[in-house]
């Protein structure tokens, strides 16, 4: 799009045709509805030159006419008046819905993918204006802006929409500062990669305790009624205020991820962790409330404890098994994170997580050819961006760190039930203060 | 609640901003003679299918020169060094895959 209103330069923008609709959307909502575009068969990925040869020499899925006509049309056909599309037009919609029975309500939540499939509490004024006495902020001022991912265009929202969709979630009133927190980092939980993200938010400070958040046994899981529901108001803000999580249009993760129902929301246990709260670490006072927010969680690896012999090779088994584009955040039970104390002397986090990074190496052949790194780091190491242009002039068998030493993470969270642990591959995002936010 | 039995709830919706058309460039009477850049995105294996592509052209239309040209860095950032490399030297762009 830029190529083609910016630069002035005609343009024929190829896609796979699992993407037809979003692509066409997009252009339109960017003020192009006209912009060129031809498909071909998905996948590219991992086809021989002699099978995408076949793609260029055969049909569009979508027009069912020669992929190579339509690419030729593309760039000699004049526009006609319906592919300019209008000067402008506006999608905005009024701040009050119709008034209807609680049933049809309920459906049209529902029939508008408002919702997360699951019954929510409608946003009447009166459960709106309860959240909204929660916080000191005007009901019109603006938190932020959100977009399901990066072609998409941003979306604005008030205190008062944010309010709206906490209600949505069951949210009581007490938990309102941290959800408006969340909201204010401008990352979404619901964004639309087809690897099928989800986020995760940690809380850290005193609200964890005055709203009854749940940092030990069962804290990620559906037992706490303000972790539950923080985590699924930050779900539906994020589908409703950033414009939609709609299958095939606004979210096109191709398996969908179960973290998203609720963002894999919990409160760090502080009390019983050996280190510096996770906030802390950014800058915040142990006094101070705060949430942080991770994105893209996908994989996951688990272990129970740190074995005397082998620990070591233990966890660069587990780094290993990470994909080396979702850098490491380690969740730790209390129990484990005193047993890398006492198996590696690691007082700090910080000494923990130059380990890690060491730790985690790979051959730089194995490395280079990851398709995500394929994707998303080659093409920023042949461009010279650090570190990974110098990892670029490793030899094949030369072993590489996996991970930038910045992108690993340390949580402590859980019950002591059991020294359990977790690696969530993710990428730390933002802490904001849930105070400001009171 | 209203009186009729009828609930008043509010839009969950946020706020969009505001479509503007934006110009597409006037297209071309004839590739003939002209330069068209098949611009790779840097994305799964989009290299392999424009060189594909690369190779239809040489074949089939050898009066349309072909440029393969790689963006920068990830497709993620704007690219203006490329962009201006197509503007001043080509006369269209195949870009691709999107997926």
């Amino acid at each position: 799009m830029t190529v083609e209103a910016t630069y002035g330069v005609p343009t024929v923008a190829m896609h796979t045709d699992k993407f037809d609709t979003v692509v066409r959307q997009v252009a339109a909502h960017n003020g192009m509805p006209g912009l060129r575009q031809v498909f071909v068969p998905q996948p590219i990925m991992g086809k021989t030159a002699a099978q995408l040869r076949a793609y260029v020499d055969g049909v569009d899925p979508i027009t069912k006419r020669p992929v190579m006509q339509e690419v030729l049309d593309g760039l000699t056909r004049p526009f006609d008046a319906a592919e300019l599309g209008p000067l402008e037009f506006d999608r905005s919609t009024p701040r009050l819905l119709p008034p209807d029975t609680e049933e049809n309500l309920h459906r049209l939540f529902l029939d508008s993918e408002w919702t997360d499939k699951l019954p929510i509490v409608l946003p009447t004024e009166e459960r709106v204006a309860t959240m909204l006495a929660a916080t000191h902020r005007r009901p019109d001022e603006v938190v932020g802006r959100m977009r399901p991912t990066h072609f998409r265009e941003y979306w604005e929202y008030t205190v008062e929409k944010v309010a709206v969709n906490a209600v949505m979630a069951g949210a009581r009133p007490e938990y309102f500062p941290v959800i408006l927190a969340l909201a204010s980092t401008g990352v979404s939980a619901r964004g639309s990669s087809s690897s099928s993200v989800a986020a995760m938010a940690v809380v850290n400070g005193p609200v964890r305790q005055e709203i009854g958040m749940n940092a030990g046994t069962g804290a990620l899981g559906p037992y706490s009624h303000a972790n539950a529901t923080i985590g699924r108001a930050y779900g539906l803000l994020s589908q409703n205020l950033q414009g939609g999580s709609t299958v095939g249009l606004t979210y096109m993760g191709s398996m969908g991820n179960n973290y998203a129902y609720n963002s894999l929301t919990c409160a760090e246990n502080e009390e019983r962790s050996p280190w510096e709260p996770f906030h802390v670490q950014h800058g915040f006072r142990p006094t101070d409330s705060a949430v942080s927010v991770f994105s893209g969680c996908r994989s996951t690896a688990f272990s129970l404890g740190l074995r005397e012999t082998y620990w070591r090779e233990h966890v660069a088994n587990m780094l290993r098994g990470m994909d080396p584009h979702g850098p490491p955040t380690l969740l730790l039970d209390p129990i484990t994170a005193r047993q890398f104390i006492d198996r590696g002397g690691f007082t700090k986090k910080d000494a923990l997580i130059d380990w890690l990074y060491e730790t985690a190496r790979m051959p730089a052949g194995e490395y280079w050819d990851y398709q995500l790194v394929q994707n998303y780091i080659y093409p920023r190491a042949t461009f010279g961006e650090e570190p990974w242009a110098s990892k670029l002039k490793a030899k094949p068998e030369e072993m590489v760190p996996i991970f930038r030493r910045e992108d690993i993470h340390i949580v402590v969270v859980g019950g002591e039930t059991n020294g359990y642990w977790r690696i969530m591959g993710c990428n730390y995002q933002a802490t904001a203060s849930v105070d400001e936010w009171r | 609640m209203t009186t009729n039995g009828k609930m008043t709830t509010l839009n969950p919706v946020g706020f969009a901003p505001m479509v503007t058309r934006k110009p597409l460039a006037p297209r071309l009477d004839t590739l003939e003679g002209k330069t068209v850049y098949l611009v790779d995105c840097r994305f799964d294996d989009s290299d392999i299918f424009l060189k594909q592509m690369q190779a239809w052209f040489a074949e089939r239309l050898p009066g349309v020169r072909t440029v393969f040209k790689p963006i920068s860095s990830v497709y993620l950032n704007d690219d203006p060094t490329t962009w201006n490399e197509i503007k001043a030297r080509g006369h269209a762009a195949i870009l691709g895959v999107g997926h």
